[in-house]
């Protein structure tokens, strides 16, 4: 292996990690707020095809707005749901995920492609050049936003307030915080994140949309955050250990050597080390008392 | 004291209010599929479809002929199969979202009866306990995750179902498939069908084997101890571990349980639904059966006797669909749609209880406005 292949395997990684860090890193500051999400799978594949739309119509940047808006509403939904209506926040996630793929699948027959939909060349984000490969600029957001996170957690008011939702609601209703407010506001937070992670899919990297852009990356994300016990920075290094097994997957399907072995195996990598990842993980991990409950005032 | 002298009017009073209490759950379902139907009439609307023309030729189609409710009532019957999957875990207190991939081993492992030949009856029977064997089987690596290593069942069975899902793509292309035809897999023999029980359709005695299914699952559920402990543990696993019942089991148990529903599912599909009885490269028939299922138990409050109501309602959707698609000529697409819409609206509680708060807050703010609207009409009157 040389010098080249080494680059365009990490190349490779660093784009498949974008959109599981930063749906990642908005998981992890709701769920430091309380709310568990697992329609994120839905906004990733609701936003890649948005993003697409809001591409043809403005631009790339236009695109990844949209993308981002998308996921805001979504997760403005699911958070009034799960704060002021005590909904179950299982249940609204999975109606999530059942509506992005009807959605997705309708709105591709509606732009007259069922199944597949490119973004127009004049759409797609402009990339770096490198000798290796195109680079997405999103890369160094993603580079960016856990350590940021990690900061806005650890070290500013609003990041304990955050974490004190999540630990005793009661206590903090009691010292004038508004539980519920700031449940929400955390929420949609994650989903705009997970919005751009999604646009991110399809506007910047792939360049297409398909009826399963997202594959799983939402539930990956979501192993991720179990993964980091709700540490921004360990989800970025999450986020590259799932990046690299993506790409090494990619790397196998096209060794002349691995011809024997069958595409649908090599498939199932990303998913087998995420089982791995998460069986491994848990028992040091401590999350939020009161995770995935509603808070309701005595 | 006066309910104690127990006139006949107030009786009477006491009657209905039960009634409709026990009513309560079937009318929040019900305003869940209006909700789903109305956000679904929205979206048709913005992209230029005609809701009410295709909601006809949906409902025409699923139960205005003999034709439609059988096909309603066959796509009905994997439903209630998934359905039960989701309803068991969840009155254990678990969310089992890996119906899905079950499904699909099921299906596999049935089609596994086409290598070999046995007589008429006994050939159903080992086809439907191989595919309840692989769907089981498919369901311990998840339960078994979380019970030695509390992995989060949401996590483990989404990723089993994209294992599956490779696994049986795998399969289909290369050990399951017909010599002759290279898209699709060996057919499942004649000896191993359901019959057929209304001809000219696709409705097969499968749909006797769900409402079995369903019933036995009620019993195990409502009437035995292995239930008890198992709903025990959903409503209350910390009294439920005081009262001294093994919540490992408890969770091993609604798992094997679940899978052998998921894996008779996909049995269903291959061996009871004309004309090919075989599966197709890309698994056109079976996906989305287990994310179905689970709409249905939700809507049928998992509850065995809703579910096979709730698979009239969502097996009609899906037959109604196609007709849409043909006559309304909308993409069969927005009844998922639909269907996810029914889900994130059966998530609230009490959804009765919140409309008439959404109505309270609406004559609040339409007061408002009203309120600055006199206000600038009077600055207006003032300042010429």
């Amino acid at each position: 292996m040389d010098i080249s292949q080494i680059g365009s395997i990490l190349i490779i990684t660093l784009h498949a990690m974008v959109p599981i860090c930063l749906t990642a890193v908005g998981e992890i500051i709701g769920e430091t707020a309380g709310l568990f999400n697992i329609g994120l799978e839905g906004i990733l594949l609701t936003s890649a095809f948005t993003g697409v739309l809001g591409a043809k119509a403005g631009g790339a940047v236009v695109g990844l707005l949209v993308g981002m808006g998308t996921g805001a509403i979504i997760s403005l939904i699911f958070s009034v749901i799960n704060t002021y209506w005590k909904g179950n926040q299982m249940i609204t996630g999975i109606g999530i995920n059942l509506f992005a793929l009807g959605f997705v699948a309708f709105g591709l027959i509606v732009l007259g492609s069922p199944g597949f939909h490119p973004v127009p060349p004049e759409g797609r984000l402009v990339a770096i050049r490198t000798p290796w490969g195109r680079l997405s600029p999103i890369i160094f957001v993603t580079l960016i936003v856990p350590f940021v996170a990690h900061w806005f957690l650890n070290r500013t008011r609003a990041g304990l307030i955050l974490k004190a939702t999540g630990e005793s609601p009661e206590a903090a209703d009691v010292a004038g915080i508004r539980v519920n407010l700031v449940r929400l506001l955390a929420t949609t937070f994650g989903g705009i994140l997970a919005g751009l992670a999604g646009a991110y899919i399809s506007v910047s990297w792939i360049g297409s949309v398909t009826k399963q852009i997202s594959a799983g990356r939402g539930f990956i994300s979501l192993a991720t955050v179990v993964f980091s016990g709700l540490n921004p920075l360990l989800a970025l290094l999450g986020a590259f250990v799932f990046g690299l097994f993506e790409s090494i997957a990619i790397w196998i399907r096209n060794l002349p050597a691995a011809r024997m072995i069958p595409w649908q195996f090599v498939a199932m990598i990303p998913y087998v080390v995420t089982l791995l990842v998460v069986s491994g993980a848990i028992g040091r991990v401590r999350f939020p008392k009161s995770l995935g409950k509603p808070y309701i005032r005595e | 004291m006066r309910e104690n002298q127990g006139t006949s009017e107030s009786r009477l009073l006491r009657g209905v209010h039960r009634t409709l209490t026990g009513l309560h759950p079937a009318l929040e379902s019900l305003l869940a599929a209006l909700v789903g139907m109305a956000v679904g009439a929205i979206l048709m609307r913005i992209w230029g479809y005609n809701p009410w023309k295709a909601y006809a030729a949906l409902f025409r189609g699923a139960y205005g002929s003999a034709f439609g409710r059988a096909s309603s009532l066959a796509r009905g019957v994997p439903l209630v199969f998934t359905a039960m999957t989701f309803a068991i875990c969840m009155r254990a207190g678990m969310f089992n979202i890996g119906a899905e991939g079950q499904v699909f081993l099921g299906a596999a492992a049935a089609i596994t009866v086409a290598f070999f030949h046995l007589p008429p009856g006994l050939h159903l029977i080992v086809g439907l306990v191989f595919a309840m064997i692989a769907g089981a089987a498919w369901s311990i690596g998840p339960a078994l995750l979380k019970v030695t290593r509390g992995v989060h069942e949401v996590i483990s069975t989404i990723m089993f179902n994209w294992i599956a899902r490779f696994l049986v793509f795998f399969l289909v292309v290369n050990v399951l498939v017909d010599p002759r035809r290279a898209e699709k897999t060996l057919s499942i023999p004649v000896s191993a069908r359901f019959p057929v029980l209304v001809s000219r359709t696709d409705l097969s005695y499968s749909i006797f084997l769900a409402i079995a299914f369903a019933l036995v699952i009620y019993f195990v559920l409502w009437h035995t101890v292995v239930g008890y402990e198992i709903r025990a543990a959903g409503l209350n696993p910390t009294a439920a571990r005081y009262g001294g019942i093994n919540s490992k089991r408890t969770i091993l148990l609604s798992f094997i349980l679940g899978g052998i529903g998921a894996g008779l599912a996909g049995a269903s599909i291959v061996m009871g639904q004309p004309p090919t009885y075989a599966m197709f490269s890309g698994l056109p028939m079976i996906t989305n059966t287990g994310f179905d299922g689970m709409a249905v138990a939700m809507v049928g409050r998992n509850h065995p006797i809703g579910i096979l109501v709730a698979a009239v309602f969502f097996g009609g959707l899906t037959a109604g669909g196609r007709t849409m698609q043909i006559f309304a000529s909308t993409p069969l697409e927005v009844v998922r749609v639909v269907t996810g819409v029914i889900v994130i609206t059966m998530a609230i509680p009490e959804l009765l209880r919140i409309f008439p708060r959404i109505k309270g807050e609406l004559v609040k703010i339409l007061a408002l406005i009203r309120k600055l609207h006199q206000k600038r009409a009077s600055q207006s009157e003032e300042s010429p």
